[in-house]
């Protein structure tokens, strides 16, 4: 490793603080829906989801060398412009996290590498047609797909199950919903964790560090993982807040059903060839599952919003991206002031979080008052099938007692 | 400009199937396990919902099995 240059280490560097806000970012994608549901502890869902994600980093390399093999042309490609695409990325998630909305990391990945291209090289070096086949048509299928699945899996278990209530129900409602977010988490861990892998090689090789066509070395993979797990584990609480309790409320059958719709969307879309995002995923599912009760809502303002941000996400990286990559064309100077400003910006959007602070201890706070649409919504729509428990981390009769009684009364409306 | 109109369609075909297959299974076991729990605290024993709601989550165990393997592999 001989020409492990100073750009090259910034890069790795970067690329390690990328996979860790990936991490904490797509924490609530694997533990939301356990959380808000009370199927499992905060802190323990995150530590569950964090080791899962650092299995899954070192099941397979696939992944990793789909993007450092092939996708971009490696011959052309700096590690400057990797660098500028990952600051893009990092600012992205962090700005989302801030404001508490799901967004697809690898959007921001996306979007990042495709505002850094066109700084560096011009438009004609991104294509169009992949742009909407890799980006657009799955981000509005994944929420369709994945919606679709929730809402009538939850029809169809509180359909079953108006009989079952009990010790034997709560049970198993929970391991099925532990079940199908550690699926979700392994899932995460091998495609995300590797995508990290796939640019810290790519950068290796672009800087001549390692041949082309390797696969990555073993410590690119370990601590890839680790950077995951530990973001993971840190949990992005706002976010959690956001899925679990802000779009619509859960009950265990619905978080089961939104889940276990997540877990097998994730897994057939990588299988047949047709990736979906994570996260569009498991947000399209959660709101299913929302419109799968009788009763059931969908905040609609928190959702617009959302579906804002996965609209911003690529060109937001990308121009961010661009701004960057402009920079550092300037030589050293410049790459060192994207490097103050990337880690200053990091750190003025951490002392704004500090503001007001959601942690491990109020994730399962309501986020926000219901919206304008939202209430005209609920005043049309049949009363609710039974209040949702606020604090559902309890583990008391009470909760299981709400959900039977709303199954049953779902049984007669 | 090629979309994949077949994967996604079977992307969305085996979603929904799958999904509503599990969770039917699941709560079918989980309904057979509560007829147990109250059966048993009436003093009576209902052994085939017991062996059905069994049979209902080694099929889900199976499927999760499936899952990992194709995260492995």
């Amino acid at each position: 490793m001989e020409n492990f240059s100073l750009i090259l280490a910034i890069v790795v560097v970067t690329a390690l603080a990328f996979d860790f806000t990936n991490g904490f970012h797509d924490t609530a994608n694997a533990m939301a829906t356990t959380i808000s549901t009370g199927a499992m502890k905060p802190k323990v869902a995150v530590a569950m989801s964090a080791v899962l994600n650092l299995v899954g980093a070192f099941l397979s390399i696939e992944v990793a060398n789909t993007i450092s093999k092939g996708l971009v042309n490696e011959d052309g490609i700096q590690p400057e412009v990797i660098f500028a695409a990952l600051v893009g990325a990092i600012l992205w998630n962090l700005l989302t996290w801030l404001v508490g909305l799901p967004s697809s990391s690898s959007h921001a990945l996306m979007g990042g590498l495709i505002g850094a291209t066109i700084a560096s090289a011009g438009v004609s070096a991104v294509h169009g047609d992949v742009l909407v086949t890799k980006v657009l048509i799955p981000a509005i299928a994944a929420p369709l797909v994945a919606g679709l699945a929730a809402m009538f899996a939850s029809r169809l278990t509180y359909k079953l199950g108006k009989n079952a209530n009990g010790e034997a129900s709560k049970k198993g409602y929970r391991a099925g919903q532990i079940a199908s977010a550690g699926l979700v988490s392994l899932a995460h861990g091998t495609n995300d964790a590797q995508k990290t892998m796939g640019i810290i090689t790519l950068a290796l090789v672009a800087g001549g560090a390692i041949a082309p066509d390797s696969d990555p070395p073993t410590w690119v993979i370990l601590s890839a993982g680790i950077a995951i797990a530990l973001g993971t584990y840190l949990g992005g609480w706002r976010i959690i807040r956001t899925m679990g309790k802000g779009l619509t409320d859960l009950q265990p059958q619905q978080g089961f059903a939104a889940q276990t719709s997540a877990a097998t969307v994730i897994l057939a879309s990588s299988h047949l060839g047709f990736s979906l995002s994570t996260t569009h995923s498991v947000s399209g599912s959660v709101m299913g599952a929302g419109l799968g009760r009788k009763g059931g809502v969908v905040r609609w303002s928190t959702a617009t919003r959302m579906f804002i941000a996965w609209g911003l996400t690529l060109p937001a990286a990308a121009l961010v991206a661009a701004i960057a990559e402009y920079a550092t064309s300037f030589g050293t100077w410049g790459t060192t002031f994207v490097a103050v400003f990337l880690v200053a910006s990091s750190a003025a959007i951490w002392v704004v979080s500090r503001r007001e602070v959601v942690d491990h201890t109020n994730v399962n706070d309501t986020a926000e008052p219901a919206g304008v649409v939202t209430t005209a919504l609920a005043a049309v729509a049949p009363p609710p099938a039974g209040t949702v428990t606020e604090d559902l981390t309890d583990t008391t009769p009470a909760s299981s007692e709400t959900s039977a009684n709303s199954s049953a009364s779902s049984a007669t409306v | 400009m090629h979309i994949d109109w077949a994967a996604l369609g079977s992307v969305f075909g085996v979603s929904l199937i799958a999904t509503i297959a599990l969770v039917g299974l699941f709560t079918l076991g989980i309904v057979g396990l509560s007829r147990h729990e109250q059966a048993s605290a009436q003093g009576g024993s209902a052994a085939l919902s017991v062996t059905g709601a069994y049979a209902c989550f080694a099929a889900c165990a199976a499927a999760v099995a499936y899952g990992i393997y194709l995260i492995v592999a």
